[in-house]
């Protein structure tokens, strides 16, 4: 593991990311819930038109739910950045544990978003006129994708964790 | 109806003006009293002041007021002018901490005491104002409240002061510039600001699918936009406050604490 985590790591550090190590994988995971949400936003809703604002056939549910999500993703990114901020300022940044987190959060949005609040919500569909069913597809598998690396990742930092809690 | 609002909107222009100019005077008046006996207060409180005004001022009268009698987008960009930017520039102004520094120490106990007092706390617990806030929003758009409302300049007098006022209960409640007699957990504030923002963003989508009584559906759905990225953009102003105020008191406290045993 010594190559993917940096063995050059100061003593310090390296007992510093254990003690952050929850802490990398929370700030990270939010980052890319609200990462994702953003690109959702930027890309999807302005810059292609694909997603719409409000879709007549949306459940009362979906609305809440869209609005909820659409805050916390906001305060997400936000929040996220700061902890990170606070985690550099601690030395207990674990760049690796913290993408992991990012990759786990922004295909955790992607697969809400995909699945529940396209399908089952009804919020708006992913483009409008075209058969949907590739649409799906794509944009389904894209998020288990993000999600399996992000799970990956965290698995192969949590190794580490326990080893160098056991060293201590 | 329309014509008669509209000579009773160019009635009530000189009154809202000369508040705002007499709003801008007592502040650099407290400025320049305070700066005589204590350190400098810092300009950039005055210009959050005087931007905070200018921002009421904008909504209240002028071409815009004008429009939001006959135009819904018009009247949202009011909305989002006296209900959230003013009320954040104003509090960025730290108007009750500039009080404090006037007053002479009974009068400054006497109003601690009032701030203290349990009307206040529950006043300006974070919920209430949130419920203040967006409620009032609520019934201003689901009900015929919104067309009530440009019948009867009275009615139009008490929405505007209730949205400004209503905003700057909730942005002093959710940001700590001026001290605060109940102070709440950042994450207890957090929670609050998110869920506001979500009631925010659900009644802009709403509104663009259900037009209040007497706007075209155009404008419902256009306004509806307005205010749900508005409401972001300045929502993401009080986010990054509260997240930095969190940065700056969670710091480590001793030299050499950055690396926690």
């Amino acid at each position: 593991m010594a190559i993917t985590n940096g063995g050059s790591v100061d003593h310090a550090t390296a007992k510093n990311r254990v003690v952050y190590s929850s802490f990398n994988l929370w700030s990270g995971f939010l980052f890319g819930l609200g990462f994702a949400a953003f690109v959702d936003e930027s890309v999807f809703h302005q810059l292609l038109h694909w997603h719409h604002f409000y879709d007549k056939s949306t459940t009362d549910v979906g609305l809440v739910s869209d609005g909820i999500f659409h805050a916390f993703s906001w305060f997400a990114t936000v929040g996220s950045l700061f902890m990170y901020a606070n985690l550099r300022r601690r030395k207990g940044l674990w760049p690796k544990r913290w993408i992991g987190g990012a990759f786990l959060g922004a295909g955790s949005f992607q697969l809400y978003d995909g699945l529940i609040q396209h399908k089952v919500m009804k919020l708006h569909q992913i483009r409008y006129e075209v058969d949907l069913f590739m649409y799906d597809v794509v944009w389904n598998a894209s998020a288990l994708i993000l999600m399996a690396v992000g799970v990956i990742l965290v698995l192969q930092t949590r190794r580490t964790s326990t080893k160098a809690k056991a060293e201590r | 109806m329309q014509h008669s609002a509209h000579t009773e909107q160019l009635a009530i222009e000189p009154l809202y003006m000369t508040m705002m100019l007499i709003g801008v005077l007592l502040y650099i008046a407290a400025v320049l009293r305070s700066n005589k006996k204590l350190r400098p207060w810092p300009w950039h409180r005055t210009v959050f002041w005087c931007a905070g005004i200018i921002s009421i001022a904008l909504s209240l009268e002028g071409p815009l007021a004008v429009q939001s009698h006959i135009n819904f987008i018009a009247h949202m960009a009011g909305h989002l002018l006296l209900g959230m930017l003013a009320p954040l520039l104003i509090a960025l102004a730290a108007p009750m901490t500039l009080v404090f520094r006037i007053l002479s120490i009974p009068s400054a106990r006497r109003l601690t005491r009032l701030l203290k007092s349990r009307p206040f706390f529950l006043l300006s617990h974070p919920v209430t104002a949130a419920l203040l806030n967006i409620g009032g929003l609520y019934v201003l758009y689901t009900t015929d409240f919104y067309m009530a409302m440009h019948h009867n300049l009275f009615l139009e007098m008490l929405v505007h002061v209730h949205i400004f006022l209503a905003g700057y209960l909730f942005t002093v409640s959710i940001i700590y510039i001026d001290p605060i007699a109940h102070r709440f957990s950042f994450i207890y504030r957090a929670i609050v600001l998110m869920l506001a923002l979500a009631a925010h963003g659900i009644l802009a989508k709403y509104i663009y699918a259900h037009p209040p009584t007497g706007v075209p559906r155009e404008e419902a759905e256009a306004g509806g936009m307005l205010m749900y990225y508005g409401g972001d953009a300045i929502d993401l102003i009080l986010i990054t406050i509260l997240c930095y105020h969190w940065y700056r008191t969670s710091r480590p406290r001793m030299a050499g604490a950055g690396e926690i045993k």
